[in-house]
C-alpha cells in the first residue's frame, strides 16, 4: 500500500523515500568537489582519529561537514518558512521575502561590505569577524518587527495590512541596497554579488554556531502550528471559531520565520525559490495538511539546496556558482513544469 | 437557558448595522432569524459568534462570551459562516476532521463515519475540496461544525448563516431534518440564518425578523408569516396558505413587488440611531 485512498502517496512511504533522497544527497555532496574524497576515506577518517590522509580529514571536517549542515538547515528553514507564510496568508504564492525579512538581512549585509571601512568601522571592531552574520540577523528582525507594528496598529493582526507593509519595506531596502550598490568599489562590488545571489562558499563551524541555535528552534516550534495552520486554509474566522487563538498562531508564525529565515539569510546570503517551490511541491503531491507538509517541507528543502550545493560546486570546478542561481536555474523550469501539468492550485 | 443576547449593537465604521437587539435561546430550541438583504442578520451572527466587536451582553450558558477559554467554547459552540472558501488541496476528511478533539485526531473516527454518511458526502470521502460543488461544499461544512460538538457534554449551541442556500430541494429537506433532530433528541440549542420562508415555516420553533438592524418581530411561523407582516418587511404581497401538514405555506403573487420599496410602513430604526 504505497499509495492512501485518496490517491496520494502516503505518509510514511514518502518520508522513507525523501529520507533516503537526503543520505544520497549528502554522501554524493560530501563526496564531490574540489578535492574529490572515496567513501573509504570518509570512513577512515571518521574511525579512525589519526586520519592516514590529513587532506582528507581536513577537507571532510573543516570543509565539507559545516557546508552540508548548514545548507541542510538553510533548505529546511527556508522551506518550512514558505510553508507556513502560505498557509498563513492562504495564497500559494506566499515566500519568505514577502514580509521584508530577506530585504532587510541583505540591505545590513551589504551595508557593513560596502560602508564597513567607513561609517561602520565601529561595528566591524566590536564584532570582528561574525560582523556580516550578525549584521544581517538583526537586519531581517527589524524589518520584520517594523512590518509586524505596521500590521498591528489596532490591537489585530491583519495579514493583508502585513503583505502590504511587507510590500513597501521590500521597496524602500530595495532602493537603498541599489544607493550603497552604486557608491561601492570594484572589491566590495564582487563580494556583495556574492551575497546577493546567494552563497555556502564560507560555510564554517563558526557560522553553525550563529545561526543554527536560530533555525533549530524555527524547525521545532513549526510542528505546533500545524493544526490551527490546517484551519487558516478554510478562513481567519473559522481558526477562532475552532478554538485556537487566532492572534497567537499569527504572532508565532510570523515570529519563527523572522528568526528562522533571518538566520538564514545571514550565514548564506539570499537563495530564492526554496521556500515557494517546495511547500508547493509537497502539497501537490501529498496533500496540504500541515502536519505532512510542515515535515516534508523541510526534508525536502534540505536536500534540494544540499543537492544545488553539490551542482553549483562541480559545474564549473574549481570555481563556483553562487547558490541562488543554481536554485533558479534548475528550480523555474521545474515549477514550470509542474504548473502545467497540473489543474488546481 | 443556552443563549442570551442583552442590547446588543454592532457598527461598522460610523454605521450601526445592528441595533439594540435581545434574544434568548433554551436548549433543544430551533430558532431562525428572517429578514430582507442587509438587515444586520449575518452581522448579529457574526457578533453572537465572537466575530465581530460588539456593544451590550451575549451571555452562552449563563457566562459572557468573552469569559469563555476559546479552546472549551469550541466544544461547546460551533458556527457556520454563510461562505467557507477552500483553495488548497483538503481532503472531505480531512476537513471534516478538523472540527473533531485534538485526541480523535488518529484512526477511524465513527462520529465523523456517521456526520459523513448523514449529510450525503460519505462517498467524496477521499475528493479534494476545491473540486467540489457549491452544495457538496455546504454539506461539507455543516458536517465539519456538528463534528465540532455532536458528542460534547453540557449546553450546546449551533449558529447556521444560510447553511441551506446552495442546495437543492432533497437536501434543504435533509440538512434541515438532521438539524431539527439534533436539537430535539440532544437538546442542541440552534440559531439558523434563512432566506426560505417555507423551510423557516415547516422546521423553526420560533422566527425572528430583523429590518435595518433591528428586530421586528417574534412569535411562531402562524404569527409571523402573514400577508402584512410580508408586504410590510420585505415590501412584496404573497398568498399564505394553511396547510394540512400544520404549517403555513408563502405563495408570493406575480407582480406583488412595485410597492416593495414605497412601502410605508417601514420601521427605519437604523436612521433614528
Amino acid at each position: 500500500m504505497i499509495r492512501d485512498a485518496a490517491g496520494r502517496l502516503g505518509f510514511a512511504p514518502s518520508l522513507a523515500i525523501v529520507i533516503s533522497a537526503a543520505v544520497i544527497v549528502a554522501l554524493v555532496s560530501i563526496t564531490s568537489g574540489a578535492y574529490p574524497l572515496s567513501v573509504a576515506d570518509i570512513l577512515s577518517v571518521i574511525t579512525s582519529r589519526e586520519a592516514s590522509d590529513p587532506v582528507a580529514s581536513m577537507v571532510l571536517l573543516e570543509v565539507r561537514m559545516p557546508r552540508l549542515l548548514l545548507g541542510f538547515l538553510v533548505g529546511a528553514v527556508l522551506a518550512v518558512s514558505g510553508a507556513l507564510l502560505q498557509g498563513l496568508f492562504r495564497n500559494p504564492l506566499a515566500d519568505p521575502g514577502l514580509i521584508g525579512v530577506s530585504a532587510g538581512a541583505s540591505l545590513a549585509a551589504i551595508a557593513v561590505i560596502v560602508l564597513g571601512n567607513t561609517w561602520l568601522g565601529g561595528w566591524l571592531a566590536m564584532t570582528g569577524e561574525w560582523a556580516l552574520p550578525i549584521a544581517a540577523f538583526f537586519g531581517g528582525s527589524c524589518t520584520v518587527l517594523l512590518a509586524w507594528r505596521i500590521a498591528n496598529r489596532f490591537g489585530q493582526t491583519s495579514v493583508a495590512t502585513l503583505l502590504l507593509a511587507g510590500i513597501a519595506i521590500n521597496a524602500v531596502a530595495g532602493a537603498a541596497t541599489g544607493l550603497l550598490t552604486f557608491y561601492a568599489n570594484d572589491e566590495e562590488l564582487r563580494s556583495l554579488t556574492f551575497w546577493t545571489m546567494g552563497s555556502l562558499g564560507h560555510a564554517g563551524w563558526d557560522d553553525l554556531l550563529v545561526g543554527a541555535p536560530f533555525m533549530l528552534l524555527a524547525l521545532f516550534v513549526a510542528p505546533w502550528l500545524a493544526r490551527p495552520l490546517d484551519a487558516f486554509l478554510l478562513g481567519e474566522s473559522v481558526v477562532g471559531h475552532l478554538g485556537y487563538r487566532t492572534d497567537t498562531v499569527k504572532k508565532a508564525a510570523i515570529l519563527v520565520v523572522g528568526l528562522g529565515v533571518g538566520a538564514a539569510v545571514a550565514v548564506s546570503g539570499l537563495i530564492g525559490f526554496v521556500g515557494l517551490v517546495v511547500p508547493h511541491l509537497v502539497r501537490q503531491l501529498l496533500g496540504a495538511s500541515h502536519r505532512v507538509v510542515l515535515p516534508l517541507s523541510a526534508l525536502v528543502g534540505g536536500t534540494l539546496l544540499v543537492a544545488a550545493d553539490s551542482l553549483a560546486r562541480v559545474v564549473v570546478a574549481p570555481a563556483e556558482l553562487p547558490i541562488g542561481l543554481m536554485m533558479a536555474l534548475i528550480g523555474g523550469p521545474f515549477f514550470l513544469a509542474l504548473l502545467l501539468r497540473t489543474k488546481v492550485i | 437557558m443556552v443563549l442570551s443576547v442583552n442590547s446588543v449593537s454592532v457598527s461598522l465604521g460610523r454605521s450601526r448595522i445592528v441595533n439594540d437587539i435581545d434574544c434568548y435561546l433554551r436548549a433543544g430550541e430551533l430558532l431562525m432569524l428572517l429578514g430582507p438583504n442587509g438587515a444586520g442578520k449575518s452581522t448579529l451572527l457574526k457578533a453572537i459568534s465572537g466575530d465581530l466587536p460588539y456593544v451590550g451582553s451575549v451571555r452562552f450558558a449563563g457566562r459572557e462570551l468573552g469569559q469563555w477559554r476559546p479552546e472549551w467554547l469550541a466544544r461547546q459552540r460551533a458556527v457556520m459562516p454563510q461562505r467557507v472558501e477552500v483553495n488548497f488541496p483538503l481532503t472531505v476528511e480531512e476537513v471534516v476532521r478538523l472540527g473533531r478533539p485534538k485526541t480523535a485526531s488518529v484512526g477511524s473516527d465513527p462520529v465523523v463515519d456517521q456526520l459523513m454518511s448523514e449529510l450525503d458526502i460519505g462517498h467524496l470521502r477521499h475528493r479534494l475540496v476545491p473540486a467540489l460543488s457549491g452544495g457538496e461544499q455546504q454539506r461539507l461544512q455543516l458536517a465539519r461544525v456538528l463534528a465540532q460538538i455532536i458528542d460534547s457534554p453540557g449546553d450546546r449551541l449551533l449558529l447556521l448563516d444560510e447553511c441551506t442556500s446552495a442546495l437543492d430541494p432533497a437536501h434543504q429537506q435533509m440538512v434541515l431534518e438532521l438539524v431539527h433532530r439534533l436539537a430535539k433528541n440532544q437538546g442542541i440549542a440552534v440559531l439558523a440564518v434563512v432566506h426560505d420562508l417555507n423551510l423557516a415555516a415547516q422546521f423553526a420553533d420560533r422566527l425572528l425578523v430583523m429590518k435595518a438592524g433591528c428586530l421586528v418581530h417574534e412569535g411562531s411561523a402562524r404569527e409571523v408569516l402573514t400577508p402584512d407582516l410580508l408586504e410590510a418587511v420585505y415590501g412584496f404581497t404573497a398568498r399564505v396558505i394553511e396547510l394540512d401538514e400544520g404549517y403555513p405555506m408563502v405563495v408570493p403573487r406575480r407582480g406583488g413587488l412595485p410597492n416593495a420599496y414605497l412601502a410605508p410602513g417601514n420601521p427605519s430604526c437604523r436612521q433614528a440611531s
